[in-house]
Order: C-alpha cells, then structure tokens, then sequence
C-alpha cells in the first residue's frame, strides 16, 4: 500500500515545529502503524536524515508508551486499539494520513511526536496507591470481595496511563484517567481508609499540572484503547463531593 | 579474582531461608539512611525492590529508560502468578511446588533457592492484595484459581488476562508512594550505560540522559540490576522493542559473572512472522492448545486452503508423536516439533514458516458461544493482527523466543560475584533451570524484590567497609571516558547501514543455529559469523543525528553493539552443553523418540562465564548442581 503522511517534527521544546511531507511506499497492510513508520525511518537514516521520534515499546497494548494523533483521532481510526495495535489495511490506499503528538498543556513536545507525560505519575503520587509497607499484610482470602465489585475494579484498573483521554478532550481534562485510579480503589475495600484524601490530593494535583476540567462530551471513553466507562467519572465525582462535605 | 561462592545454607531445606535470616546481619533502624542502593529498571523486581527497601529507611535512587516506572514490560505477561495457597483444597503446598518447579526447569536450578522461591510465594499474593490489585474471584468473594502449564493443580492466580499489568501497577503505586515520601528518588528516561566499582565494589552508575544525551553519574553503597532478559538478542521475540541487555552486559564485562547463558525459552502459540518488516513477535496465552488441535498438510507445500483439506490428508504430529499427552506437551517439545516440520518442508501460511492451529473439532463438539466464552479475547487478537477470522479458518502459529532463563549468576542471597552487585528478577541466572514454568517469572520477580534482596542487602550494608566516594571519583571520571568513547566511535563511522539492519542479521543467525534445535556444525557456524557481524557492524554502522538530544538511533545502536557480544556468548554456553535439557536442545544429544537427553554425570552443574578481555575466550567456572531432595528422572510424554 502507498501512503502520504504528514508527520508533525519538532526538534525540542522549544522549536516552533511543523508538518513535513512523506511519501511511503509498498507497506504491508498486514505491518502495525508504528512498523510503517519503522520503514520511513530505515529510509530516512539511509539517506542521513534524523528519522521521526516517537514513543513505543511494548507494541502489544499494554504499556501504554505509543500514542499518536492520527488524521485527528487519538490512537487512530480503530477502537479498543492502541496505536501500536493499529494495522495499515485500516487505511485505504493512498490515504494521504496526518501523524501529530498528544496536544495538550500538561505534556509538552520532547522531539516530534515524543511528548512528556510525567504530570501522570505526579497525579498518582499525590495518593494513586494504598499505604501499604512490604510484609506483615494479612492473608489474601482475609476480605471476601463480592465478584462483581472486584470486576468493575477490575474494568478502572485496566487503565494504560497512555494519555488519550487527555488528547482526545478538548478541555485537555484528566478526569478519566483519574478517575480510574480513584474508582479502582473506592471499590476496594482496601483503598477505603485513604479514600477521602486520596480524591482531594490526586484532583488538587490534576489541577495543578494545568489539566482541564470535564464538560461530559465524552470524547475520552471514545479514545480509550481500554474502553474505561465514564461512569467512573461519575464515581470520582461522588467521591469528591463525599470528600469535601463529610 | 572473583570466585563461585553460592553461600547456599546447611541444614535440612524447610529451615535453610530461616536459619539463613536469622544468621544476616542486620543495619541498625537509624543507620539505614545513612546508605544508598540505586536499583536499576523498575519492573516488577525493581519497582518491588525499590519500595520494599525504602520502606526500611534506605535511600534509594530508581532508573528506569522509560518515562514512567509503569512502562516496563512485566507489564505484557497475561497468565497469572503461582503461590501454593492450597485455596482450591487440591493438595498443594509448598513442597509441590518446588517439585514441580524442579523437575520442571529440568533439574538444572538449585533446590534451596527453588524452595525459598516457593516459602515466600504465598506473601506476594497476600502483599498485592493489600495494595487493591484486583485479582479475580469467584461467587463467594474468595480469590480464585486456574490450572497452569507443568502442573496438575490450580494455584495460578490472576486478573483476566493481564496479570502482569495488575502487578507491576502495585508494585508501582508502592514505589510512587515512596517517591512521593522522597525516599526514592526517581530518574525517568535514563538508561545505564556502565557500572563503577571502587576498590573492588559496586559504588555507582554511568547512565546516559535519553532526552538531554548527558551522560549522568549516579554514586551508591550498592547497585541492583532489575533490568530484564537478553531475549531481544534474537531480535524477533516477545520482549518489548527497548528491551536491552546493556546493564548486565557491562556488569559482565566489569567481572560479574554470567550464569547459564544458552538457557533460553521459546514459547510455541505465537502468532507467526508475516514480513520483514516486523518488527516483534506476538504471543497468545497456550492455554489455546486445551482445544486446539495443531497440524500440518501431508503433502509438501500443499497450496490448497486448509479447509479444503481433507482429514486423511492431515498430519496431526503431535498426536501422532505422544498419543498420551497430544496437543499439550510442555512449551519446549511444542516449539521444536514445530519447527521439525517447516525445516522439512510443511509449513504454511505465505512464509510457510507456520503450523496450524484448528478448533474445527472444538466448534463442532461445543459450539461457537463455548469458544467465545473461553477463547474470545485471543480469537479477537488473532484476527485483529492477521486479518482473518479463526472461527472460519485455522489459526497459524509458529514459535518465538520469550523468556531467558539464563542472567548474571547470583549467590544465596541474590549478590553477583561483584561485591556490592545485586541481580534480581529475569536479569539473574534465576530458579527456573533450564525451563520456566507457566506463571513463575511473576513470582520470581516479586520474591527477589520484596522478600529476600531487602534482608540479603543489609547483611551486605553492615558486614562492608565504604570509603566516601562522590561522582568526581577518578573511577567514575574514568568510565565516563568510556562510555562518551564508544558513543563518539558510533556517531564517527557513517557507514552506510542502520543498526537495525545488523540486529536483525544477528537475531537471524541466532534463531537458525542457537534457537530451539541446535547442533555442533550449526554452533560453529554462529560463532563464526556473529564475529563477522560485529566486524562489519563497526566498519559499516550509521548513527544519524548527535549525542545531545533525544536519539533513538544512538540508542538502538548502543544495544546491538552488546547484544552482537551476548550472542557469541549465547552460542559459547550452547556449544560447550553437550547435553539436551528443558529449552536447551541439542539435536545430537536425543532420546531414539526425539527427546532431549540430559547428561547428569557430566552437565549437572550451573556455567558461570568470567569475562577475560576483548578478543580473548571466556573462562568457564562450574557449580554443581546437588540433588538431595528431588530425584532427577527422564521426562516423558508418549
């Protein structure tokens, strides 16, 4: 298959950037998005050129580093996938195909489509996780959690933390990425001593990175490669307003 | 001169963890801030570890290559974890388990490590439930189970298919937690690049800043490398594409020893290669070869569609070859019976590097809604990867390498044979053999992390003497020099290929001469060209762009150039073991039914590899292997 990509390349923080023509030729419609781009950059380096920058390594969809804007959609055309889950026969031949970085505030661009996502793990370390110290924890059959309370949890907690939720809202708003965290552990018994504190300081930090807030269009359970439900949203509000008013 | 030391304990086995703990010497609770430990790679043994030792009142410096510790690719494993719980009232205990996992890995890991492994198991799964993983459970509340490969009991838990996601996010949110607590001090999007021992001791790391291209010096009482397998040397594999063995290959090459290096396992349900240009292999859970039934056309190159195949025309060969056991023999017979039949002719699929997988019978017998309900999420993989739809056609597989059994070889208390160097998870020489049963790389990595490295270190801490050393150290100055060397020397060729191009020359006579039937010729052959590789690697490489800013083209090329050294090493280990045993199979070394036969008088012992020097021949040191408690017998499954 023949292609016509407009990459955004950008040489580091702070160079303005821009979109750059490429014409890719003969791609398998069986290779996965980012194994095109592989050719592009086998090509670029032989002619001498910087090949494009872009995050991946799992390339299975699951460890959440890939993630591109493609012809405007987080991830790309397909649902349920990751970027690097996407295969070419998506496209038609002669697609001509824009490739940009995750836009949004809180994650500035590295090098091309490489963007920094650190304000995630700030997020989580403002109260993402249940103080436990190594050892001295009770047997595991202790709590018996009813089944379908540990499969919702189960549903929040498969979050990838790649950030398409973000890039896919227009308010650049985190609140289903937090709100997966939050809904996971209110679930659980086991988050419950912490929850209060937890909703306050992991919202206060979202704000504080400079994520927006959620004006329900629900663009980010769109995006989500995992399908986390908004309904979590919905959670993490009742534990915020709990929070605050108990 | 570093020697084998395994410091295994005396006494009978079930007391051995115990005695030896109460034996280590303790660092004082005020006293354990005084030390550093930098603890490299953040996957489930080091995010594991990191936590675990912070939480103690050490300071910890944690680095990973990626931007968040919750990257790293423990993150991929879909089974589940092992822990004789004996929830399932099946007769499990801890004794079975270090049975199985004995006479699973072949009978080349030592029992009072494998017993250990198995003692502590059951406190991972009691320590992850306390941090919310959500592990699946039945009706009543109670966790449950499932029934694993290798083993007739169901002691594997697991939350769907994503176990290794559900772990390392706990492990994760403990070591965030201490990031949070400023214990641990976290440096993303760094990767090491050389390790700096002082007066005979590992005191720190050279580690290059992927964003700004510093090279970074980090100082420490002790190091800990958390950083993954070598199965990336094959270049086409299951690991993630970054995977690299850089860390424990310096640590090699800075005298640490490497243990078992040919111990490799090959997994048989991946989904099979469909072009050059791919770039990773997928793996699908083996639990498919419960219903699945595997085999090839009778007829050479058959072009018809399977489906218009008749059933007399069909080799079902694994039936055929072990009427008891069929389509579920272990990983290891699986893999090479299947590749038997493509190097004689049979595959299928465009590359005819496959072999089919059917659940004709299966849809048939149970019906499409049965395989849904068990299979759906694989079925869907399947189909979403290769574009076409399994319940009309049999799947193709083929397999691929996923796990290394092998690493730096550790002692008793996880310590390699450099003072100071600890190696934890798939990055050490391991539990697991000469074969990793289904289910234990979870355990394993958890069990080093949070249960025995952070006893071990402090005997370690508090039996040594440490000079003050800062990052200014002339050692430090001098591996600094190295390493801007070597970069300089790769940005300098401007030759005319990439370096991926080399890798995959490699992965590819890696995967013909020392993947899963090797023989002598073949050995000889590998060892000849991967020097011949490496020689136009140097001559020929071309690094595009600088040192000073985000260059994954610098990096890859790093990788390749100790993954082009690994390789030989590889292939030395293969040559030398002239025996089969677990994923180590030597095609001249077999049973007259085609099985790998061990030789025990000879062979029973761990090769530990000691670096001699640039050019010069690896010097082999043996530890034996004693049996005392598991009697090593021939594996059959006719």
């Amino acid at each position: 298959m023949n292609f016509t990509l407009q990459v955004w390349r950008q040489k580091s923080r702070n160079d303005r950037g821009r979109f750059i023509r490429y014409q890719v030729r003969d791609i398998s419609p069986d290779a996965s998005f980012l194994e095109m781009l592989d050719v592009v950059n086998a090509d670029l380096v032989r002619k001498g050129e910087e090949p494009i920058a872009f995050d991946h390594d799992c390339r299975e969809g699951i460890c959440g580093s890939c993630g591109l804007v493609i012809s405007g959609r987080a991830h790309g055309p397909n649902q349920k996938a990751a970027t690097c889950e996407l295969r070419m026969r998506s496209f038609s031949n002669n697609d001509e195909i824009t490739v940009e970085p995750w836009r949004a505030k809180p994650f500035p661009v590295i090098k091309d489509l490489v963007v920094d996502r650190t304000a995630l793990d700030r997020i989580m370390q403002a109260g993402g996780f249940v103080s436990v110290k190594t050892g001295g924890a009770a047997d595991a059959n202790a709590v018996a959690i009813p089944k379908a309370v540990a499969e919702e949890a189960m549903d929040a907690a498969s979050c990838i933390g790649c950030g398409a939720c973000v890039a896919a809202c227009k308010n650049g708003s985190a609140m289903l990425f937090v709100a997966a965290k939050v809904s996971q552990l209110a679930l659980l018994p086991q988050g419950h001593p912490e929850r209060k504190e937890r909703v306050l300081r992991m919202i206060a930090q979202m704000d504080a990175e400079g994520f927006g807030a959620c004006s329900n269009t629900y663009a980010c359970e769109a995006e989500c490669p995992k399908q986390i439900s908004v309904e979590h949203i919905a959670r993490l509000n009742r534990e915020f307003l709990r929070a605050k008013v108990t | 001169m570093a020697t084998l030391n395994s410091k295994l304990p005396e006494g009978s086995i079930e007391r051995q963890w115990d005695t030896h703990r109460f034996n280590l010497k303790l660092v004082n609770a005020a006293n354990k801030r005084k030390y550093t430990i930098i603890v490299v790679g953040t996957g489930l043994a080091g995010a594991s570890a990191a936590a675990s030792l912070a939480d103690l009142g050490y300071n910890v410096i944690s680095l990973c290559y990626h931007e968040s510790p919750r990257r790293a690719h423990s993150i991929a494993a879909q089974g589940g974890i092992n822990a004789p719980k004996n929830y399932a009232n099946d007769g499990d205990s801890i004794w079975r388990l270090f049975y199985d996992t004995v006479k699973g890995g072949d009978y080349r890991a030592r029992e009072s490590n494998v017993y250990r492994l198995a003692q502590v198991s059951g406190n991972i799964i009691d320590q992850c439930v306390a941090q919310g993983v959500p592990f699946a459970r039945e009706y009543g509340g109670l966790l449950d189970n499932r029934s694993f490969g290798g083993a007739q009991v169901s002691r594997t838990f697991y939350s769907r298919g994503q176990t290794g996601q559900q772990l390392l996010l706990g492990a994760y949110s403990a070591q965030i937690r201490q990031m949070a607590a400023g214990t641990i001090k976290f440096y993303p999007r760094r990767e090491m690049l050389d390790l700096v021992m002082i007066d005979g001791q590992a005191r720190g790391i050279v580690a290059r800043n992927l964003i700004n291209g510093e090279l970074e010096r980090y100082v420490g009482h002790a190091v800990v490398l958390a950083t993954g397998g070598y199965a990336n040397t094959f270049y086409l594999s299951t690991m993630a594409k970054a995977s690299n063995a850089t860390a424990i290959w310096r640590a090699y090459r800075r005298g640490a020893f490497f243990g078992n290096p040919c111990f490799t396992q090959i997994h048989p349900t991946c989904i099979p290669q469909s072009g050059d240009y791919q770039s990773k292999l997928t793996l699908m859970s083996e639990s498919l070869r419960n219903d699945g039934r595997i085999w090839v056309p009778k007829k050479k190159g058959d072009p018809r569609k399977p489906q218009d195949i008749p059933e007399e025309e069909r080799d079902y060969y694994l039936e055929r070859l072990y009427p008891s056991f069929g389509n579920l023999v272990p990983r290891d017979v699986a893999s090479r019976r299947a590749k038997e039949m493509c190097d004689k002719g049979y595959g299928v699929g465009s590359t005819k590097l496959a072999v089919y997988l059917d659940f004709g019978d299966a849809l048939n017998r149970n019906g499409r809604e049965w395989i849904d309900e068990k299979y759906g999420n694989l079925f869907d993989m399947y189909h979403e990867i290769t574009a076409e739809d399994p319940y009309a056609a049999p799947m193709r597989i083929y397999p691929a390498v996923h796990y290394t059994m092998g690493g730096l070889w550790v002692d008793y208390n996880l310590m390699s044979t450099l003072p100071g160097l600890y190696v934890i998870g798939e990055a050490n020489f391991s539990d697991h053999g000469a074969n990793r049963l289904g289910a234990s790389a979870l355990m394993q990595g958890l069990a080093d992390g949070y249960f025995i490295l952070p006893y071990t270190i402090g005997d370690y801490l508090a039996t040594s003497k440490f000079k003050p050393v800062k990052t200014d150290a002339s050692e430090f100055v001098a591996v600094d020099r190295e390493t801007r060397g070597q970069i300089d020397r790769l940005l300098s060729i401007q030759g005319k290929t990439p370096a991926d191009d080399f890798h995959r020359q490699l992965g590819k006579v890696m995967w013909d001469h020392v993947g899963m039937g090797r023989n002598r010729a073949g050995l000889q052959k590998a060892l000849k060209m991967i020097p011949e590789i490496r020689k136009q690697f140097w001559n020929d490489v071309k690094v595009v762009g600088g040192s000073n800013d985000l260059n994954s083209e610098l990096e890859r090329a790093g990788r390749v150039v100790d993954f082009l050294e690994l390789g030989e090493l590889l292939a030395t280990d293969a040559l030398h073991r002239n025996e089969s045993c677990g994923g180590h199979f030597r095609e001249e070394y077999q049973t007259e039914e085609g099985e790998a036969r061990r030789d025990d008088k000879n062979f029973c012992y761990v090769a530990a590899w000691e670096f001699k020097g640039e050019g010069k021949k690896p010097k082999l040191h043996k530890e034996a292997l004693k049996f005392d408690y598991v009697k090593p017998s021939q594996r059959s499954y006719k």
